[in-house]
């Protein structure tokens, strides 16, 4: 190795040094991730994220309560009197003014058409008649996780007995502690007697 | 020569390896056909529409006794599987009737698995291309498994094409059916010489011939002889064995290429850093 | 760390200085990855890096799949499958622990062979060798519970033959193997304590480690020639010897990297290899393979175990002498676990007055014969046990004790071994010439 050659060679091991730093560093990461990466949901419980549940023997005026990624699900079929009290209210006067929608913008107001699950239309067609009669929303109380009871309490609506929050018909808090109204999640009819959540 | 002792010792170790594998070590010959698959060798992969084929098959003659407990009928709209468009696959779900946590049987949904073996012994197909090596030896080595691969799926498809006419020694009224390629099934001692050495090939099984050619109509028009049914069914079942196995062989040649870079930049690393204590002859 | 004579740790800021002052920890770290090794390690030097990190990854790879193994006999099976179809990845990492098994044996029986042809063994490092040999027993141990876990056919009737080895000791055998079940036959209880074991001795095995590379920093590293480091000055010391960090360290992992190349191939591409097919099929305590083999790092040892029938002269004397008591199948028992002690207990049996092979002419066609000798035992042992292969077996367990119990004890005697170099630097400085006219001597490491 002669004089010459000195800062030639120094400049290239250098960039070796670094680049095998570099290298190694890669390997740690790409080494880590799998084992941060298999606690992620698996693929069966990710399938379950979404699930179809045929409402077809829900009568008028009664609750189908399905238990959806480990909480239980509230899909109500209202009666008229029921969503013509929940569509008498100043979606301004609530405690939460906000629909809670997953399905619409988050600053929509909790009027109960932006409440209520839209009817099964085939593409193209409007909406049929009657088209606030389904509700479909968690049934985990927004105060402390407790499961409100349905047809209960003052407005009629859901009960929560942990607290004493009280939701109307269409599952907006009304009084009592419990900050929020009852979310509603993704939902959607897939056809007339199908409602996918998620 | 003194330097040549951690060679010798490493591919002392080296040639060990292969003897883990000894497989199918039973005395009994079988015949087991190396039919191509397009999933062989590092960059093979599943052929979506064999698959689809495969799983016809399964479902039309297969699964009239056998199951398929392991695997989720979602999974066949997985990508890199059969890829069955998702309306499909909850049409094929709804088509299988499950038990419910109640006790009462209904439609499955794509989350339920495959129903299970209906038939007391007929084994559970989910693993049957691992379950089976069709390739073993010589000698206890292993070396013809490095070769051509454990040869699951090509036992399957040999098997399905093994039936054939029993040698005629076998007593007419023997249990079950000659196959060339099934080794753990019954044997008539008529066929056994005296030195314990076998007339013909393979032995007898419970399974009558489930292929027997144009036994479905495949919609992309491919023929139905047995052959071709038989590689496409294997295909399926390999797919069912191994769903991740075109992940796996990509994880695997990342792996491979980057550690490979990974050492050549270690070896020229550790050779400036000795450089300046190792100064061979005539190197200054 | 006692032993050779080197530079030692010395705070440099306040910060440093306040810590090692309460916990001589960075004192420890900086004696532990600048020790003095002798510079003429060549590359079987390596594997013990290679073990360290096949520990780690089996240990980083298990924690991982106990989050999703169930160890229940209706379900240990299916929570397999399920990692292997389900979990992010898992196919990779369920792949890589079983392969990394056989990497974690391969590495040790090539650590284990180094350590014989170059007499690793000998005083003072015989703490070292018999520590090392309780860590190998310990593998043995995890790997084969480790191996029961996934529940399949080879699992439970593996588990079966093995445990039933326990019972063939005379009177207290069945009370053992029942114990050892906790049950007559092998079932929940097995696996359940199997489970609870597998998890718990590969970290007893990382405890043995640190006592393991503790013990040889204390007597330095053997080398190639068994030639000691020169201990006299510091000076002298560093003549012989280079810091771990960075020399040792980078050549130990490109060498890693190599293996690693080789394993990903392996995992990516024939993961089933080294396994057996029967295990893809669900534990059946009514239906036994037609086969039984254990995995292939137990192949040497199973040959032993079966190749003391009970037509063999020793075993036919045993079983007189002691009135039936040591009967084929405990001799067998004895045989195997003997093939391992006297293993462990070469530091005593070898007499001569050189420690490495290299210099010893006679012992290196004998110890060629035993490496030859182990690789055809593993082949015996997974070839069914008729026809010629229990004879091979046979004439391969009599060598393996011989080579410890006679030969190693008399070549000390009969043979003239030649005279290794006088000092470690001789003999590196003979493979690579120093520096023409250059000093060659106190190489400040930091350069």
């Amino acid at each position: 190795m002669s004089q010459v050659d000195e800062p030639h060679s120094a400049t290239r091991r250098d960039f070796i040094y670094y680049a095998t730093a570099a290298a190694g560093a890669v390997a740690a990461g790409a080494a880590v991730w799998p084992l941060v990466n298999q606690m992620n949901p698996s693929a069966d419980v990710r399938a379950l994220a979404s699930i179809r549940v045929d409402i077809s023997g829900v009568q008028s005026g009664t609750q189908l309560t399905v238990l959806w990624q480990g909480k239980p699900v509230f899909i109500r079929r209202r009666t008229e009197e029921e969503i013509e009290a929940a569509r008498d209210v100043d979606p301004a006067d609530l405690p939460d003014p906000l629909a809670r929608n997953a399905n619409i913008e988050d600053a929509a107001l909790a009027a109960d058409e932006n409440r209520a699950l839209p009817p099964f239309a085939a593409e193209g067609e409007a909406p049929a008649e009657g088209s606030e009669e389904w509700l479909v929303m968690m049934g985990v109380c927004t105060h402390l996780g407790c499961v409100p009871l349905g047809e209960q309490g003052v407005y009629n609506g859901w009960f929560c007995p942990c607290h004493g929050s009280t939701y109307d018909t269409a599952g907006r808090i009304r009084s009592g502690p419990a900050p929020t109204n009852l979310p509603v999640p993704v939902a959607q009819f897939v056809d007339a007697n199908t409602i996918q959540l998620g | 020569m003194l330097n040549r002792l951690p060679l010798a010792l490493g591919l002392a170790a080296g040639l060990a390896a292969p003897f883990a594998a000894p497989a199918v070590a039973q005395h009994v010959e079988t015949e087991i056909h190396d039919y191509d698959f397009p999933f062989e060798g590092p960059f093979g992969s599943f052929d979506r529409l064999q698959l689809q084929r495969g799983l016809q098959i399964y479902t039309e003659v297969c699964a009239q006794c056998h199951g398929l407990q392991y695997v989720a009928i979602r999974n066949i709209s997985d990508d890199g599987g059969p890829g069955l468009p998702e309306d499909q696959m909850r049409a094929y779900a709804a088509g299988i009737e499950v038990e419910g946590e109640d006790g009462t049987f209904g439609p499955a949904s794509p989350q339920d698995h495959f129903p299970r073996s209906a038939l007391e012994n007929a084994p559970d197909l989910s693993l049957m291309a691992k379950a089976r090596a069709g390739f073993s030896g010589p000698y206890g080595t292993g070396i013809n498994q490095i070769l051509f691969g454990m040869g699951g799926p090509e036992y399957i498809a040999s098997l399905m094409t093994g039936y054939a006419e029993a040698p005629e020694c076998a007593p007419e009224d023997f249990d079950g059916y000659y196959n060339t390629a099934f080794a753990n099934g019954g044997y008539p001692s008529e066929c056994v010489d005296d030195h314990g050495h076998r007339e013909a090939p393979g032995s007898w099984i419970a399974m009558p011939p489930p292929l027997m050619g144009d036994d479905v109509v495949y919609a992309d028009g491919t023929p139905t002889e047995v052959e071709q049914e038989a590689k496409d069914v294997s295909a399926f079942l390999m797919w069912a064995a191994e769903p991740k196995l075109m992940q796996r062989k990509q994880a695997g040649l990342t792996g491979v290429v980057f550690l490979t870079v990974l050492a050549v930049l270690l070896y020229l690393t550790n050779k400036r850093l000795w450089a300046r204590h190792k100064y061979k002859d005539g190197d200054h | 760390m006692a032993g050779i004579p080197h530079d030692h740790y010395e705070p440099k800021t306040g910060g440093e200085r306040w810590l090692n002052g309460r916990l001589p920890v960075l004192s420890l770290l900086y004696d532990t990855l600048f020790i003095p090794t002798p510079k003429n390690l060549n590359w079987m030097w390596i594997w013990g890096v290679v073990l360290v990190f096949a520990l780690v990854l089996q240990i980083a790879t298990g924690v991982v799949l106990v989050m999703h193994y169930t160890p229940h006999v209706d379900m240990a099976f299916a929570s397999v499958e399920a990692i292997m179809r389900n979990v992010n990845g898992g196919y990779m990492l369920r792949y890589m622990h079983a392969n990394g098994a056989s990497l974690f044996f391969f590495a040790v029986y090539l650590h284990i062979f180094r350590g014989l042809y170059y007499g690793s063994y000998k005083a003072p490092r015989e703490v070292t060798w018999i520590i090392g040999m309780l860590i190998y027993l310990l593998m043995m141990a995890t790997g084969f519970m480790g191996y029961v876990l996934p529940w399949g056919q080879m699992s439970f009737h593996g588990t079966a033959v093995i445990t039933g080895l326990f019972g063939a000791i005379p009177f207290v055998g069945e009370a053992i193997q029942t114990w050892l079940l906790g049950a007559s036959a092998v079932g929940q209880p097995a696996l359940n304590r199997f489970f609870s074991l597998h998890y718990l001795m590969p970290f007893v095995i990382a405890g043995l480690v640190i006592v393991h590379v503790w013990a040889f920093h204390s007597t330095g590293n053997n080398n190639p020639t068994g030639v000691e480091v020169r201990r006299t000055s510091k000076e002298e010391a560093s003549r012989d010897t280079l810091p771990f960090w960075p020399y040792f360290v980078i050549k130990d992992l490109f060498a890693l990297a190599v293996i690693l190349a080789v394993f990903f191939a392996i995992v990516g591409f024939m993961p089933n290899f080294l396994g057996h097919p029967d295990n893809y099929v669900e534990a059946n305590p009514l239906a036994t393979p037609s086969h039984i083999v254990p995995e292939w790092y137990f192949l040497p040892f199973y040959a032993i175990l079966r190749s003391f029938t009970a037509d063999v002269w020793v075993v036919i004397a045993a079983s007189w002498v002691t009135g039936g008591i040591i009967d084929a199948k405990f001799f067998g028992v004895l045989a195997m676990f003997g093939a391992i002690a006297v293993m462990a207990l070469t530091p005593w049996l070898d007499t001569s007055s050189v420690r490495s092979g290299r210099y010893r002419p006679m012992f290196k066609w004998w110890f060629g014969l035993l490496a030859l000798d182990f690789v055809v035992l593993m082949w015996a042992g997974a070839m069914p046990a008729e026809g010629i292969y229990p004879i091979i077996a046979l004439i391969g367990a009599a060598y393996w004790f011989a080579y410890f119990l006679i030969i190693l004890p008399l070549l000390g005697v009969i043979e003239k071994p030649l005279t290794p170099p006088a000092t470690i630097e001789d003999d590196f400085n003979a493979h690579y010439a120093p520096k023409a006219g250059g000093t060659h001597t106190a190489v400040n490491p930091a350069e």
